[in-house]
């Protein structure tokens, strides 16, 4: 076992929220009624019978195990990952265990965002030392509350599957009727962890908490949130970005059958009414005239001529060597041109929020990404303390970035502040789709130059998209430079002498945002596929070109010696098929990807994917597994069905007719193989979506000689 | 056909155009539905899709609003043993008719072992009409093959991408629904 000092675990678990939230102890689960509304931290109660040592998790009376999980489940198992965490070093029996939404606290903050925020696959990074120690000080309480009541050295005491057992003496104890002495002990000043081999769950797996509820139709997602009174809510909005709210006539939707209020927004007017279908009943009979915006978004043609135009001014983010001169006396020199268009998040769970704002509090049930910054946008619209805004999250249907943003909190608030009820704010597919922040489209212009004898000494990479951050947080953006923007382009993972990588920065009038795995899912397109044009180039195999280029990089190549061993690299396959590799470090993972398509008569199949990822210390197996399955699923919609594209000031999409997602007999037989690793955890959220199609465009070049340069891949990149 | 109706920009929900301006409910027949073998009588309009009124009125909150022109599947229930998408069918069309939603199934269904087994669900959404579905196609044919399954859930989108999952639960909760008499079926 390692030692560990507490006072790290203050630090890094409380936060803000300083001493008050470790040593607080929450009240019995009987007589608690006071507690279970309140937000943390929450006041010492020395007569507890249930034991609450810290802000992450409480063992009750009858021995159940709650867990508090700072951060969101929208799909990618955090309930579960989280809580075998605290789980393992407590030694808990995992049908004990339950989880929970923690509510919106600093004491929540991700340790590598410093905010309570779901996003760049940081979970398990950022609390994965925080929710062991949470365990590990629960366990030594319990130990230390067995040992007295046994009056028997702790040493000689070990926690596992719910009891605290004393072998010498074959005795033993519930959790659950230790809890109370516990919660009365004083929290011990060190606490171990356990090393990999004395684990039971962490590595091995456990079954997920909110598989049953899902399954069952008991889950309550934020569209299911229901509360005495509600009335439903929905917004008419621009179809055109940036337009506000001028005359609005609303005689003919107030006089609807159930619809109570007409408000006008800044940017949409509010129906709000008994229920869903007498709200929309309200907006087709809304007749509103726009304010043009001051920055109208262009249409798609001139969009794409905005970005091309722009790569000539770009700025440098990246510069090894000497790249223009070592280009200018290369051997061989290529030129290749990537775009990649905009897209939307299309959650299965349009975005909602249901708001109750009353004279000295305000309740939100929001899935959002980002509790502690809803908490704060509610305190400022309504003037209340932040200590007065109750943030409680349902499930999430969906995230994929798309809810770190709050503009339909905004909403719910500005609409709830208005009427005297608790209000349901719904989005409808339609104003999903057309109201995004959508991942930027981007064009990448890339150059390579090769020796005589095939050797690269250089490559330029030039990219000009929108770009999020400026947007978000235009104070961190100077002189058009973001370098989020160009994530897997000034990342060049390659050992090639001579590197540029510039960005220009476009604004289209359109507003984007982060969408799984944010600008990796372009520019490792465009570096992944351009890299594998210079291999062919220089008469090389794709995978043995890139294999030795990566000599520096071990873990990178490592899964990519690993997907091709597992891919068959190499081995013959049937005319008209063909294998694409690509590979890529992000969120600090590793992954690469073959795929091998079929392509016959101008129709592509995709076959197979064989996956290899390192993402260091795996928590959940099998979550690793289905976050891979499902970031293919994720990156071929993206790469074979469709794009949003721009068209009178808005976007030409308004459903999933035309916003066609991956169906199920699409789905490519996916295989994952996970390097056992004891690094420190890596990402598994989004790293599985960067490398797949390039992998999907290498497969077709393979198999046709085609190169595809644009996505979405169209019929007639194929035949 | 009901995509073409509604391919125009805008707010294009044009049944919504003909909502009454005045209220129709006074004097309607009442809607008598049986959902999960219970009778309810509601005072709604005939027209009402299925899908709202089991969310808003029943408090059966299983059936999801994904897309409202029955594209996803996420409202999906089952009507006489069919799968129907409740976000397009009016109550009236289904009154008297035997209703089940996922909340009927018990929890303990085959389908539903299977698929807890199997580990489905990321983000859940879809994934009581991906249920339904499968209970439907199973109790209709009780060894479909991959044509036969894909033909059953293509029309049922998940954005988590649970697809290969869904597939392996199809096969499980095949062997399982043999293995069940179908009476200790939910």
């Amino acid at each position: 076992m390692r030692r560990v000092d507490r006072r790290t675990f203050l630090k890094t678990s409380a936060g803000a929220g300083g001493a008050l939230v470790l040593g607080l102890v929450l009240p019995g689960c009987e007589s608690d009624s006071e507690a279970a509304g309140s937000p943390v931290p929450l006041q010492r109660d020395s007569g507890a019978d249930a034991l609450a040592p810290n802000a992450f998790l409480r063992v009750e009376a009858d021995g159940r195990v709650l867990v508090m999980i700072p951060s969101a489940e929208m799909g990618q198992g955090v309930f579960t990952s989280l809580a075998m965490l605290v789980a393992e070093e407590l030694g808990a029996d995992w049908s004990q265990v339950r989880a929970e939404h923690a509510p919106a606290h600093a004491a929540y903050a991700n340790p590598t965002r410093k905010r309570q925020a779901t996003g760049g696959s940081a979970s398990v990074r950022g609390f994965f030392m925080p929710m062991r120690k949470a365990g590990a000080v629960a366990r030594e309480l319990l130990v230390s509350a067995a040992a007295t009541r046994l009056q028997v050295p702790a040493a000689e005491c070990r926690a596992e599957k719910g009891f605290v057992t004393h072998p010498p003496s074959g005795r033993r104890i519930t959790f659950g009727a230790l809890a109370g002495d516990a919660a009365r002990l004083p929290v011990p000043t060190r606490v171990a962890l356990k090393e990999p081999a004395e684990m039971r769950l962490l590595g091995r797996g456990a079954p997920r908490l909110d598989t049953p509820s899902k399954v069952d139709g008991s889950a309550v997602f934020g569209q299911d949130v229901h509360l005495p009174g509600l009335l439903i809510a929905s917004v008419e909005r621009s179809p055109r970005f940036g337009e506000r709210v001028g005359q609005v006539d609303a005689r003919a939707a107030i006089a609807i059958p159930g619809v109570h209020h007409v408000l006008p927004l800044e940017h949409g007017v509010a129906v709000v009414a008994d229920g869903f279908e007498a709200a929309q009943a309200g907006r087709a009979r809304l007749r509103i005239q726009w304010q043009a915006s001051t920055n109208p978004a262009p249409d798609e043609a001139a969009a794409w001529q905005r970005l091309r135009a722009a790569l000539d001014r770009s700025v440098p983010m990246r510069d090894d060597g000497d790249a223009a001169g070592a280009l200018a006396q290369a051997a061989e020199r290529l030129d290749a041109q990537y775009e990649v268009p905009f897209q939307a998040h299309a959650c299965m769970e349009p975005p909602s929020c249901t708001a109750y704002v009353r004279a000295d509090r305000c309740d939100l049930w929001v899935p959002t990404q980002v509790p502690e910054q809803a908490r704060w946008l509610a305190a400022t619209l309504t003037g209340l303390p932040e200590a007065h805004v109750h943030v409680h999250t349902p499930f999430l249907g969906g995230g994929f970035g798309r809810r770190l943003e709050d503009d339909f909190v905004a909403e719910a608030v500005t609409i709830a502040r208005q009427v005297r009820a608790p209000v349901k704010l719904l989005w409808t597919r339609e104003d999903d789709l057309r109201h995004d922040f959508y991942r930027p489209a981007s064009v990448h212009r890339l150059s390579a130059g090769l020796t005589d004898s095939g050797a690269p000494i250089a490559w330029r990479h030039r990219v000009a998209s929108p770009s999020i951050v400026a947007r978000r947080f235009p104070e961190a953006v100077r002189d058009g430079r973001d370098k989020s923007a160009v994530e897997g382009a000034a990342t060049l993972p390659y050992a090639i002498p001579n590197v540029h990588v510039g960005y220009a920065l476009v604004d289209l009038g359109v507003p984007v945002g982060f969408w799984r795995s944010v600008a990796f899912s372009q520019n490792v397109f465009a570096v992944e596929s351009f890299i594998d044009e210079v291999a062919l180039a220089a008469g090389r195999d794709p995978y043995t070109f890139r294999h030795e280029l990566l000599a520096a990089r071990p873990r990178l190549q490592q899964v990519l010696d690993l997907a091709a061993s597992r891919g068959d690299w190499g081995t013959p396959l049937p005319p008209g098929h063909g294998r694409g590799i690509a590979a890529a470090e992000s969120f600090r993972s590793f992954v690469a990807q073959v795929a091998e398509v079929a392509v016959q008569d101008g129709r592509l199949r995709v076959l197979r994917v064989v996956c290899a990822i390192d993402c260091g210390f795996i928590v959940n197996p099998d979550t690793v597994v289905a976050q891979m399955e499902g970031s293919v699923a994720w990156a071929l919609t993206a790469t074979l069905k469709g794009a949003v594209t721009l068209q009178d000031g808005g976007i030409a999409q308004s459903n999933l007719h035309d916003f066609p997602l991956l169906a199920m007999d699409e789905m490519p037989d996916v295989e994952v193989h996970r390097v056992q690793s004891a690094e420190t955890p890596g990402g598994v959220g989004e790293p599985g979506v960067p490398p797949l199609a390039p992998a999907i465009t290498n497969a077709i070049a393979a198999a046709t000689g085609r190169r595809v340069r644009r996505l979405p891949i169209g019929p007639g990149d194929l035949a | 056909m009901l995509l073409k109706r509604r391919r125009t920009r805008g707010v294009s929900y044009l049944s919504m155009l003909f909502w009454p301006a005045v209220d129709s409910k006074e004097g309607a027949p009442m809607v008598d539905l049986l959902v999960n073998g219970r009778r309810h009588t509601l005072d709604v309009r005939a027209e009402a899709k299925l899908l709202w009124v089991l969310r808003e009125q029943l408090q059966l909150t299983g059936a999801k609003y994904g897309c409202g022109i029955a594209v996803c599947g996420a409202c999906t229930v089952l009507v006489d043993g069919a799968p129907v998408r409740a976000c397009v069918t009016e109550v009236g069309s289904v009154a008297g008719r035997s209703i089940r939603t996922v909340e009927g199934l018990g929890g303990d269904h085959p389908v539903q072992r299977a698929w807890i087994s199997e580990e489905v669900p990321q983000c859940g959404f879809c994934q009581s009409g991906q249920v339904l579905a499968t209970v439907a196609l199973l109790e209709q044919n009780p060894r479909p093959g991959e044509r036969q399954i894909n033909a059953a859930l293509r029309g049922h989108l998940c954005r988590c991408g649970t697809y290969s999952r869904i597939r392996r639960a199809v096969h499980r909760a095949m062997r399982l629904m043999r293995e069940t008499p179908r009476a200790a079926r939910g």
